[in-house]
């Protein structure tokens, strides 16, 4: 027991106890009121820029409570005459700035702004537009930037800079003129954005959202000529009930398959299957290098944000990246190339479409590595948002449907390919598989707790026939960096560092429901995706049926010739294109 | 228009000269600006990499402040006044003056010919004077719109007749 003294203050009359509260605002919503806000984002730095916030104290009148710290004995109201007045008012101002497209706007369900504006009863503005519409900002394969949309708050600048470390949005210019974008004014598509999605997570409004390919993968569905598969990764079957009506976390991966095939997919199969597949590549690989003492510690290559970010920050650095390709792109290659050279399916006749937490999945696609004949291995990828959207627009409620099957044989995974899905899943499954192959026994006890969780550094050795293994686990880049630093010092005494560039791991994905005011969801969608993972009668990669038929098969064992150059790829230095195609000025 | 080539061992070198710290990008960026007479696009980048601070943050800061230029200034620039005093005295026909005969377009500050740049700048501590334009370190007191007409026609005549 601590010994400090009680601490309290007064909202509305009700006396509400404090500790440690960051802020006001923090000890308001605890005590059950609500206070409207559009720039705070609990996991991010406190900005103060956009004044919803405000509650009127007794004796000090109007204070922002996100950047007030809570005092004992305040008495503070947060819904007086005067305080609605000044919201509404900055709403006012906010929206003379705003396009106001909103009918034609992606985020027009979720939008922070249009929900406060209706809740106002901001009705008609005072307050004539200024701006003059700036050109809309689609050159990444990730993102699209609506600068007419903008309303200044800046999560998605300090997102980047403190998720990521990046800093690839700044606010540039001054006062009136003061407008967020990437270095010189230049596209998101020009600068070394590695499309993790992020800004996109916390934007407000539409400013910053995921590009849409929902119009192409309808285009190849309603094409009979075309063979359309699917897969679908391991954070999307724990987010995409959220938006209808079902918990965070709750496992839906049966009913996307019933939904996807009234769709009109032909065949539903999971990212899972090539998860366990991932693991017997990267897991041989590892245990090469670790033999042979090389290319140390060995980097995990699943996560496309963290791969592009080592190619443009840390050139010198890829050698040490798993040439394992992600999941995504070992399936997309041996699900084609089996399709196309073992069943004799035209490669143009044969597409696949992936649904992915992740934006940065869409930039993965289109490498050029990716390709046969200029024919992609995955043709689409569709972030959880857009699967969402096209379930509800073909007139689907998932939460209704009854579970079906995955499709054999690509539909087969085990527990260990579910749980990539988050922070030190690919660790604890790639241990899993490592542990009985080096040392030809049976793990006691397949649950490594030691990588669970979604704090940012994880660590833990794992010893394997007489060698110790000290892996760690990093989510977001910004951990990634500290890490690379001690690889660069040769201070670095870990063999295996697995990154995924979003909080938490892909459940965290820019391309998940939007969940940033609400933390404790992406902790339900882990719980998920471990829950399914106990569940599943078969927990390590190397027992996936499927996955050891294929290598029987068609790919003879891990690491074969044929094996790497379907499952395999290299790195380059691609900084080097980076902030060449300036825009004249 | 070309500006000097840029040879970006120079940015390099007053990095090092002026120390690699976050907390000296302002006096980098001024001391770029006095090498190439503004602030090129590329020293910028070059600026960000080396230093570790992202390219669009040192953006940022090159376009918060007035005195730095991502254009090339031009041979002669013309400070023009619009402080409290200058301003009640006309210092904006004086500057409408200058970019019309300058031939400017909305949002250019600086002549196709190199030869001129204009910018604004709220005291120049010599509001007796008002409406003040500098050039070149040279002070216009008083100025009329034809006055800074004339002042410029100078000039140009001047760099002609070299």
């Amino acid at each position: 027991m601590s010994d400090t003294v009680r601490k309290t203050l007064f909202v509305e009359g009700k006396e509400v106890e404090f500790t440690d509260e960051k802020n006001l605002l923090e000890v308001i919503r605890k005590a059950g009121f609500e206070v409207p806000t559009l720039c705070y984002r609990p996991e991010l730095s406190t900005f103060g820029a956009c004044r919803m916030c405000v509650v009127e104290i007794e004796g000090r009148g109007i204070q922002s409570s996100c950047t007030m710290p809570p005092e004992p004995n305040i008495r503070v109201h947060v819904n007086t005459e005067k305080v609605r007045r000044i919201r509404k008012m900055v709403l006012e101002l906010l929206l003379s700035n705003h396009d106001m497209e909103c009918a034609t706007c992606v985020r027009s369900n979720d939008c922070e702004l249009k929900d406060l504006a209706n809740k106002y009863e901001v009705r008609d503005l005072r307050f004539s537009r200024k701006r003059t519409l700036a050109p809309i900002d689609d050159s990444s394969p990730s993102l699209v930037r609506d600068p007419n949309k903008c309303i200044l708050c800046g999560a998605c600048v300090r997102a980047c800079n403190e998720r990521q470390g990046l800093g690839i949005l700044a606010f540039v210019n001054r006062g009136s003129r003061t407008v967020v974008t990437p270095a010189l004014g230049m596209n998101l598509g020009d600068v070394d954005c590695v499309g993790c999605g992020q800004c996109a997570a916390v934007c407000p409004v539409g400013s910053i959202t995921v590009k849409s390919d929902i119009e192409s993968v309808r285009e190849l569905i309603d094409d009979k000529s075309k063979t359309v598969v699917c897969e679908i990764a391991p954070a999307v079957r724990v987010a995409a009930g959220e938006e209808f009506g079902l918990k965070a976390g709750e496992n839906v991966i049966g009913k996307l398959a019933a939904a996807l095939r009234m769709i009109g997919f032909d065949k539903v199969y999971d990212t899972n299957f090539s998860a366990d597949l991932t693991i017997m590549e990267e897991g041989t690989e590892l245990i090469g290098r670790i033999k042979a003492g090389e290319k140390l510690p060995l980097f995990t290559s699943c996560c496309p944000a963290w791969v592009k970010y080592v190619e443009t920050q840390h050139p010198d650095l890829v050698s040490h990246l798993s040439t394992a390709r992600s999941p995504q792109a070992m399936f997309g290659s041996l699900v084609k190339d089996v399709a196309v050279n073992r069943d004799g399916i035209k490669r143009e006749d044969y597409k696949i479409v992936s649904f992915m937490p992740c934006t940065a999945k869409k930039a993965e696609c289109l490498r050029e590595e990716f390709s046969v004949d200029g024919e992609r291995d995955v043709d689409f990828v569709l972030t959880t948002q857009e699967l969402i959207r096209l379930i509800k627009a073909s007139g689907i409620n998932l939460a209704a449907l009854e579970p079906e099957e995955l499709d054999l044989p690509f539909g087969m995974y085990t527990g260990a390919g579910t749980i990539f899905g988050a922070s030190g899943g690919v660790a604890e499954a790639a241990l899993r598989t490592v542990y009985e192959i080096v040392t030809g026994k049976a793990l006691d006890n397949i649950d490594i707790e030691a990588t669970r969780g979604l704090q940012g550094y994880k660590e833990l050795k794992a010893h394997l026939a007489g060698t110790e293994v000290k892996v760690v686990i990093v989510n977001t880049l910004k951990e990634a960096e500290k890490m690379l630093q001690k690889v660069i010092d040769g201070t670095a005494d870990f063999q295996v560092l697995e990154v995924m560039a979003c909080p938490g791991g892909c459940i965290g994905g820019g391309g998940q429901p939007i969940s940033c005011n609400d933390p404790a969801k992406k902790q339900m969608r882990a719980n998920g995706l471990y829950k399914e993972d106990s569940e599943l009668p078969l927990r390590k990669s190397h027992e996936n049926p499927e996955v050891k038929a294929i290598y029987d098969s068609w790919l003879e064992k891990p690491g074969s010739h044929k094996a790497h150059s379907l499952l395999h790829t290299s790195y380059v230095n691609r900084f080097e294109t980076c902030y060449k195609n300036q825009k004249s000025k | 228009m070309s500006p000097k080539t840029i040879c970006l061992d120079k940015v390099d070198s007053i990095i090092d000269s002026v120390g690699n710290k976050q907390s000296n990008l302002i006096a980098i960026l001024q001391h770029v600006q006095a090498e190439y007479n503004y602030l090129p696009s590329d020293a910028l980048v070059r600026i960000g990499v080396k230093m570790g601070i992202s390219p669009a943050t040192v953006y940022g800061v090159a376009t918060f402040y007035s005195q730095f230029s991502l254009e090339p200034k031009g041979k002669y620039q013309i400070k023009c006044c619009d402080g409290t005093a200058c301003h009640v005295r006309g210092s904006n026909p004086v500057l409408n003056a200058i970019r019309v005969k300058l031939g400017l377009e909305d949002g250019k500050y600086s002549t196709k010919d190199g030869l001129f740049s204009i910018e604004t700048v709220s005291c120049l501590g010599a509001c007796g004077l008002a409406p003040v334009v500098v050039i070149n370190d040279k002070v216009y007191p008083q100025m009329t719109p034809d006055k800074i007409k004339k002042t410029i026609d100078d000039i140009r005549n001047e760099e002609e007749g070299e």
